[in-house]
């Protein structure tokens, strides 16, 4: 058994969900924008392909549920670090059963499941950024502080430290891990004002690496033992300049998967999937 | 016996001289004519805590005097006899004998009071500190002037024990009390000492939870410090790394509060029950940098406890976790053919434990097979140290707009949180100054970047108390943490105004310097179960009947001490409750040090002793200063009074022989009655040392920076001291100066007030008190034998002086200088030189050396063991002035049974020092006595 917070980045799971056709039409979105389908599905399959076929995870894939126009958004609906799962209680309220699905997954999974059953909690996992040694917990219009509390209830180990989101959907809309200690994040000043705060509120520090476009912040950093560093970032077709900051990362394995068309719909590489590290048996 | 003869004289002459100038000067020159009464007064007013201590003294004293006064005549005749019968010597106990009244005086008041004492010490203090502890007063003794005779001494000392043990048991606490005042009071512990002074002994059992849940009895004085609890404590664990740990207890509101060492156990303990708890005071964020597994072991002792508490929350798997090495360690390898389960569940791996965790547990105990159980406690704290309420101590309180949060502490900063979650965090960079009002704490936040202007954040706590804890447990966590050393260097570092309270304890890196010197084998220790239900360890098991420890200290130099400088004023201020914190101390510090390192290594005997001796650590360097200034008050008044009464801490019997050089012995003695004098200087900076407590309570915060710049000799009487004192003296010139203004500030204590103004009267009025009465004094002395003892031991020494700023010192340096004169003839020319400074610094006794600050060019420390014996050699050699002094420390500590004749290795090893150093002289020695548990408590 691995011990407190060992192995960033390591993960032998992803969890993923397909793209209902609900999606173009229903899903939720802070612009208005016109969603191709077909190009979405395309894309998402791309993606799920990188996972499954080019780092070598098992995938399990969830069927589309037409009810649930946002079901590919499965980061949302769960928490997983280490052997436990948070499912969460998803601020929009026709997303929250999405959870279900999740739930049934993971416990098949074997992780110890724990339940955001407080109905004044609300809490999306694109709210929350985990950096290897602490949560930092976007306060938005998705997630409460209840919903992080109840967080920072289930990980007793980590510190979850409050950041407040007042632009853009998710804390994650601007920033992920891009390795150990690495934060990417916007340049945006609502993103770079996130930064400051985290920065403030963390014993630990990090590095930082700014991009031009906040979104092309959101990255999928892994660890795999094969591998080594892999960071899927965005194309140089969707942020030409931001592509060019990732380029500098010597170390990593760098994956450009496009996501132009799920980004309509606020939809993060990260959102796409639930990573797990499911070790073998102790 | 001839030195104690000589000291008499001197102490005669000395009085004499001091009535004199007193006369003339002010009222503390009376006070020498009067003597012991006049000074203890003065003490009492200043020093408000050992003012039953002084009201004992005075009788003593003027006892003292009549024995000075017939021992005199001895002297002027033959030494070596008149030590027994000039004190009452039935009384006295071993080493008390032999020593001349004076010494015994200041024994006495030192064991009265340190802080009293020290003040007193001119007359006698001229003379020898010598603190003898009631039951072993050999010591001391030995130390002055008998070192001469050693067998004598040897013998009487014993028949001394002898006689202090019945008396003791039967006499009973008063008897002896009697006796001590009189007489050097047995050699308590540093820290019993202070107490003993008193009358009347009164003994208090307290009971201490250790952290294997066992109970540990242990009876001190009702007066005692929390110090001296503190080391019985860790002295019964056998802990070394004993910084990380505290005493705690409930207050009314059943609050969990720090007992503070320097502080009289009973006026912080509020019930009548005396139950105190063993604990992890800071935890090391890093415990793989512990360099003891005993040390590492009491740590995750206390986090199972926390962890079992649900103080530490973590997760189920990391429960299971750490509860997996925790059977490792204590039960060894997994057993595959006993069923454990029933076994495990007697253990508590979390606050609510399930049969998934236990069997969790027992799986992952399974992969451990093969770990040692102390590679298990090392696993154990790599992971509980990155949980992430490891070492925050949780505060309630109220932000601004009543919400309810928690206050965080720890070793990074001040932690903010609602509920579970961090909302905010103060890194200690970021916050300028912690205070407190009523029931408010307030941070004052740096401005960032953007900012212009601080911004000070309140936090509402329940009540004042509880909002006093808070800071102190910031001022605590900060200085152990961001702080090389306690002390504040520059006045500017030294803002802090505010309330008394200051960290006295070593810091972080103090305590990790200290460590890397710890030679000891790794000592056994069992490891008790953490099972729910605590076998019940009789606290005997933990409690080692402690050999007795021996350590003399010999001090070779030429340099006199001004102490008194200035400084005492300075230091307290009153701001209740502001805790003004540089952001740049760490950067500050750093600068400081690879000084720091040097003073630190030259200290390793040091060190090694305050373990051994269990001698209060190294104060924070604030409240070193503090002391150091009070001492210098207290020499300041000595001076005029002439009474030698020294602060030494109960336990050591620091007898200080100045013994010029090996030139004369006369000399010698001379100097030794300067010595004492300074001694008593000298000794109330020992009594800062062994006695934080006692000192702690008047100048709470004596900084470190103070005692350098002043004295330097005080530092190195006192043992925990000689850490900082390297420390000082490296940092002494801006530190002096730094002081006075400090005083401004400071609060004008009342100690304070009275140092100052008598401090230069009396200064000038005691120098030449004792230029008279060392020329005087000083032929007689020469004949003396009880110098050849002492005397040989000297290197070096030169003297300094140093930069004084105060008139005081002048004067002292002219007497000195003219003490030297005439013994300096013989001596080395270099003393000539310097003469007048140095020479009256010398006749000032401590306060000459000690002032100086000078520049520490070279300082080693060699070691060498045998069988019963660790001596440690530390040489110093200081540029003072122009002029360069080199000062040679030897630290013995003799280990071993009542059996051992520690009057006898005393002796040899003086003569030994002598015959080594030739060209030296010996300027003090300090007698250290550790008795067992039993012993103690009888005195």
């Amino acid at each position: 058994m691995a011990g407190v917070m060992t192995g960033f980045g390591n993960f032998t799971h992803a969890v993923v969900r397909a793209i209902p056709s609900s999606l173009a039409k229903e899903a939720l979105r802070m612009n208005v924008l016109d969603v191709d389908l077909v190009k979405a599905q395309r894309e998402h399959e791309v993606y799920v392909g990188v996972l499954k076929h080019k780092l070598g995870l098992q995938v399990i894939e969830l069927p589309a549920d037409e009810s649930l126009p946002d079901c590919v958004f499965v980061e949302d609906a769960a928490v997983v670090c280490g052997d436990t799962a948070l499912i969460t209680r998803p601020g929009a309220e026709s997303r929250r059963k999405e959870t279900e699905a999740m739930r049934r997954a993971l416990k098949e999974l074997d992780l110890n499941i724990f339940e955001m059953s407080d109905e004044n909690a609300t809490l999306d996992g694109g709210d929350v950024l985990f950096t290897g040694r602490e949560f930092f917990v976007g306060l938005s219009k998705r997630t409460n502080q209840k919903g992080a509390e109840i967080l920072a209830d289930v990980f007793k180990d980590y510190a979850v430290s409050t950041v407040p989101v007042t632009d853009g959907l998710h804390l994650k809309s601007f920033c992920s891990m891009g390795g150990p200690g690495l934060i990417v994040i916007g340049s945006s000043e609502p993103a770079q004002k996130a930064l400051k705060i985290m920065q403030q509120m963390s014993d630990h520090r990090y590095n930082k690496l700014t991009v031009p476009d906040d979104i092309a912040a959101n990255t999928i950093y892994m660890n795999l033992p094969s591998k080594g560093h892999v960071l899927l970032h965005c194309t140089p077709e969707e942020f030409p300049e931001s592509a060019k900051v990732f380029e500098k990362l010597k170390d990593h394995m760098l994956i450009p998967v496009s996501n132009m068309e799920k980004v309509k719909v606020d939809g993060a590489l990260t959102c796409c999937s639930v990573l797990i590290n499911k070790k073998a048996k102790v | 016996m001839t030195t104690e003869v000589g000291s008499e004289t001197e102490v005669k002459k000395e009085p004499e001289k001091a009535e004199e100038q007193p006369a003339a000067p002010e009222p503390p020159a009376t006070n020498q004519t009067d003597e012991a009464k006049a000074e203890e007064a003065a003490e009492q007013s200043n020093e408000s805590p050992a003012l039953a201590t002084d009201s004992a003294e005075a009788p003593t004293e003027a006892k003292e005097n009549q024995e000075e006064a017939q021992p005199a005549d001895n002297a002027t005749g033959q030494e070596g006899e008149d030590p027994p019968a000039s004190p009452p010597a039935s009384e006295k106990k071993g080493i008390s004998r032999f020593l001349p009244p004076w010494l015994k005086r200041q024994k006495s008041q030192s064991a009265v009071g340190p802080k009293e004492s020290q003040v007193t010490p001119k007359e006698e203090g001229g003379v020898v500190l010598v603190k003898e502890e009631g039951e072993k007063a050999e010591q001391a003794e030995a130390e002055q002037t008998s070192l001469t005779t050693a067998a004598e001494p040897q013998v009487e000392e014993e028949q001394v024990k002898g006689e202090e043990n019945k008396e003791t048991e039967e006499g009973g606490e008063e008897k002896k009390d009697q006796e001590e005042r009189l007489k050097p009071e047995g050699g308590h512990y540093f820290i019993k000492s202070p107490l003993k002074l008193t009358k009347k002994v009164k003994m208090v059992m307290c009971h201490v939870t250790m952290l294997d849940g066992s109970q540990f009895p242990c009876e001190v004085e009702k007066r005692a410090k929390g110090q001296y609890l503190f080391f019985k404590v860790c002295e019964a664990l056998n802990l070394l790394e004993k910084d990380y740990f505290g005493l705690s207890y409930k207050d009314n509101a059943d609050q969990m509060c720090w007992l503070d060492p320097t502080k009289e156990i009973k006026r912080q303990i509020s019930n009548a029950s005396w139950q105190l708890a063993f604990n992890v005071k800071f935890y090391p964020p890093d415990p793989s940098q512990l360099t003891e597994d005993i040390t590492r072991y009491l740590l995750c002792l206390q986090l199972r406890q926390d962890i079992a508490s649900g103080c530490l929350p973590c997760s189920f798997v990391t429960h299971s976790l750490l509860g997996s090495y925790s059977l490792q360690a204590e039960l060894g390898d997994h057993d595959p053919d006993e069923q454990r389960l029933d076994y495990i569940s007697d253990f508590q791996f979390a606050p609510s434990q399930t049969k998934e965790m236990e069997e969790k547990v027992v799986e992952l105990h399974k992969t451990h097979r093969g770990m040692t159980p102390a590679q298990a406690d090392t696993q154990f704290l790599e992971n509980a140290k990155k949980l992430s309420m490891y070492g925050v101590d949780l505060h309630h309180a109220k932000d601004s707009e009543g919400v309810d949060i928690m206050l965080g502490v720890c070793a990074n900063g001040l932690l903010i949180y609602k509920d579970r979650l961090r909302i905010n965090r103060f890194a200690w960079p970021k916050i300028l100054k912690i205070s407190y009002k009523r029931s408010n704490f307030y941070i004052k936040i740096r401005p960032g970047e953007t900012e212009q202007f601080e911004s000070t954040v309140g936090f509402k706590l329940p009540n004042h108390r509880s909002a006093k804890r808070v800071w102190k447990v910031c001022v605590e966590n900060h200085t152990f943490f961001r702080l090389m050393t306690p002390e504040a260097p520059t006045k500017a570092k030294f803002l802090t105004l505010g309330s008394k309270f200051r960290y006295s304890g070593r810091t972080q890196a103090q305590t990790r310097q200290a460590s890397t010197l710890i030679d000891r084998p790794a000592p056994y220790f069992e490891r008790t179960s953490s099972k729910r239900i605590s076998r019940s360890l009789d606290g005997g098991s933990h409690l080692w009947a402690l050999g007795n420890f021996i350590s003399f200290f010999m001090y070779f130099s030429q340099m006199r001490l001004h102490f008194l400088i200035p400084q005492s004023g300075k230091l307290r201020v009153q701001g209740e409750n502001i805790y003004v914190r540089h952001s740049n101390l760490m950067l500050e510090d750093l600068e400081k040090t690879q000084e720091d390192v040097l003073k630190h290594q030259a200290s390793t005997s040091e060190l090694k002793r305050s373990f051994m001796e269990a001698t209060p650590e190294t104060r924070p360097s604030q409240w070193e200063k503090r002391v150091q200034e009070t001492v210098v008050v207290e020499e300041i008044r000595v001076a005029p009074k002439g009474s030698v009464t020294i602060t030494t801490p109960e336990v050591v019997v620091a007898v200080e022989t100045e013994v010029e050089k090996p030139k004369e012995e006369v000399i010698e003695e001379v100097k030794e009655e300067v010595e004492a004098q300074k001694r008593s200087v000298s000794v109330s900076s020992d009594s800062h040392s062994e006695s934080e407590e006692e000192a702690g309570e008047y100048h709470p915060q004596v900084t470190v920076s103070a005692s350098v710049d002043q004295i330097k000799e005080e530092p190195e009487k006192e043992e925990a001291k000689d850490h900082e004192e390297p420390d000082q003296v490296a940092e002494p010139v801006a530190e002096p100066e730094s002081l006075p203004e400090v005083e401004v500030d400071a609060m004008p204590s009342p100690a304070v007030v009275e140092e100052t103004p008598v401090a230069e009267p009396e200064t000038a009025l005691v120098a030449e008190e004792k230029e008279e009465e060392e020329e005087e004094e000083q032929p007689r002395v020469n004949g003396d034998v009880s110098h050849a003892e002492t005397e040989r031991i000297p290197q070096v020494i030169c003297c300094s002086e140093p930069p004084v700023v105060k008139t005081e010192m002048v004067t002292i340096s002219d007497t000195f200088a003219a003490q030297k004169t005439e013994i300096a003839t013989k001596e080395v020319p270099i003393v000539h030189t310097e003469t007048k400074t140095i020479t009256y610094e010398a006749a000032q006794l401590d306060g000459s050396g000690d002032g100086e600050p000078g520049i520490l060019m070279t300082a080693q420390t060699i070691t060498s063991e045998s069988l019963c014996t660790t001596t440690t050699t530390h040489i110093t050699k200081t540029l003072k002035g122009g002029l360069s002094e080199t000062r040679i420390e030897k630290r013995i500590v003799i280990t071993g049974d009542s059996d051992i004749d520690h009057d006898q290795a005393l002796a040899q090893a003086i003569k030994e020092a002598k015959e080594q150093h030739p060209d030296m002289s010996v300027t003090r020695v300090v007698v250290h006595k550790e008795t067992e548990l039993a012993e103690e408590g009888e005195d």
